[in-house]
């Protein structure tokens, strides 16, 4: 939704914070889940990651999420699906020169980022997005990992 | 236009692909424009609109309008999202006969597998110099029913080439018989919002490996400065070669129509006033890229200019000339030199 998706950028300090208190909790809680399941919920959590993210940030399901280190604004959003920064393209008013009546997702995510404790983040650089997680749950995905990490 | 035969082209001089001039040290790149820059003297870079032709003369033809006034010439790649001879073809043309061709690559039209490829096949023909761009969307052309691509974007396209050129692997991590030799650049654009963040980006492609810069037309000479400035303190141009783009606008109605309809151009009113107030406009319009010109050598951290002067190509060794910043240096051009 695009309005939330301004006002995720507009609070991307509490957003931050919901995001660093909800994510290990989320991700522990999965793994605990997968533990017992054996990836058997895997569609109905990507299901709920899918609704929970897309009416927050117009989420959609890279599967590669980013959106700590880019202000809370998704960069998928971007015609261009830029995830590094704007393109020399932006129009004087800040809107997309794509959609004329969209801000640009990168004056959004900068703005956002602006706000946010860890806003070196968004100088990361950003390797092009795999394919091969598209329409996948990054949730699931950042469980696994950490599970393997551990 | 010209035929083959008026080219003139001695065989002994014409460089063997991939094999351009000897690599001196500390140089990525076989390359001359890397070499001027290097040397520290004040660089010109122009661009060339790759034809609507299967004609080589041609890219010839274009190519010798800017003998002695530039050190190296951008060949765009499907610029505003519209069809031309692609740029790896006219960069190898340029490469044979000797000059320093930049090959831009857009991130619209082609994927990384079809990316990595061309760089690898540009660099066996003896192209030295690349440019990563993000490139126009392709609803700026004139076949926007096309597929959208954009599966790297400029700095993912950055990292690309210096992992190809200094690990010697695709992506893939499969491994190169021989890397590609490239000197890599990229574009800003300091004129458009995010304005305050125009440095940040650009120090962004810097780390990603950009060693040169080219940016946007600048008509906007304090805005410029301030974006100039920045850099200088937070060491960008210690670490990249800056060369502001100038261009030459043929009228003020012109200008209101770039400014409306081409994405990115910023030019302010006091330019397209000074154009409507002046008797001959197109001669005004490069008066005004002289003066531009001439301003961007005195701002500090400048490493050279980058002049875009589409359908007024004829004019670039004119208005170089005039601006006096080469001084009595003399760009390499195959004629004289053979």
């Amino acid at each position: 939704m695009y309005k939330a998706r301004l006002f995720a950028s507009k609070h991307a300090r509490a957003y931050e914070a919901m995001y660093n208190a909800s994510s290990p909790i989320i991700l522990a809680s999965l793994r605990v889940l997968n533990k017992i399941v054996k990836g058997k919920l895997d569609k109905p959590i990507t299901w709920a990651e899918k609704k929970t993210k897309g009416f927050l940030f117009d989420c959609q399901m890279c599967g590669n999420c980013v959106l700590s280190t880019t202000g809370m604004t998704c960069p998928m959003n971007c015609p261009k699906t830029l995830r590094n920064g704007p393109c020399g393209g932006v129009r004087a008013n800040g809107n997309c020169e794509v959609k004329p009546e969209m801000k640009c997702v990168w004056v959004e995510a900068w703005a956002g980022s602006k706000k946010m404790k860890h806003n070196h983040k968004i100088q990361e650089i950003q390797f092009a997005v795999n394919n091969e997680h598209k329409g996948s749950s990054a949730w699931i995905r950042l469980a696994n990992e950490d599970v393997k990490a551990k | 236009m010209v035929s083959d035969e008026s080219i003139k082209i001695n065989p002994e001089y014409v460089y063997h692909p991939g094999n351009p001039l000897p690599k001196l040290e500390g140089h990525v790149s076989r390359g001359r424009f890397e070499r001027v820059l290097k040397r520290g003297e004040f660089a010109v870079t122009t661009e060339l609109a790759p034809p609507d032709s299967a004609d080589r003369t041609e890219v010839f033809h274009e190519a010798a309008m800017f003998d002695h006034a530039v050190d190296a010439i951008n060949a765009t790649d499907g610029s505003g999202a519209n069809c031309h001879m692609s740029s790896v073809a006219v960069c190898a043309l340029l490469a044979h006969i000797g000059y320093s061709p930049i090959l831009q690559i857009s991130c619209r039209d082609k994927n990384r597998i079809a990316i990595q490829g061309d760089i690898l096949g540009a660099a066996a023909m003896g192209v030295c110099n690349v440019l990563a761009l993000t490139g126009d969307d392709v609803s700026a052309g004139d076949q926007p029913e096309a597929k959208r691509v954009f599966d790297l974007d400029s700095i993912s396209l950055l990292t690309t080439i210096q992992k190809m050129r200094d690990e010697s692997t695709l992506l893939s991590g499969r491994r190169l018989t021989k890397a590609p030799a490239m000197f890599a650049g990229s574009t800003i654009n300091p004129f458009v919002p995010p304005v305050e963040s125009r440095v940040s980006q650009m120090e962004k492609k810097i780390d990603a490996g950009a060693q040169f810069i080219q940016t946007q037309y600048c008509f906007d000479m304090p805005m410029l400065k301030d974006f100039m400035a920045e850099a200088v303190d937070r060491g960008l141009t210690e670490r990249a070669f800056i060369l502001p783009g100038v261009g030459t606008l043929a009228s003020a109605n012109t200008a209101k129509w770039l400014r409306s309809n081409v994405p990115g151009v910023h030019i302010p009113d006091s330019i397209i006033k000074r154009l409507e107030g002046a008797e001959n406009q197109k001669k005004e319009g490069q008066k005004i890229c002289v003066e531009l010109m001439q301003q961007v050598k005195e701002l500090e951290g400048v490493s050279g200019v980058h002049v875009m002067a589409y359908k007024q190509e004829q004019y670039v060794a004119e208005m170089v000339k005039d601006s006096g910043v080469l001084g009595d240096r003399k760009p390499w051009a195959p004629k004289n030199e053979y």
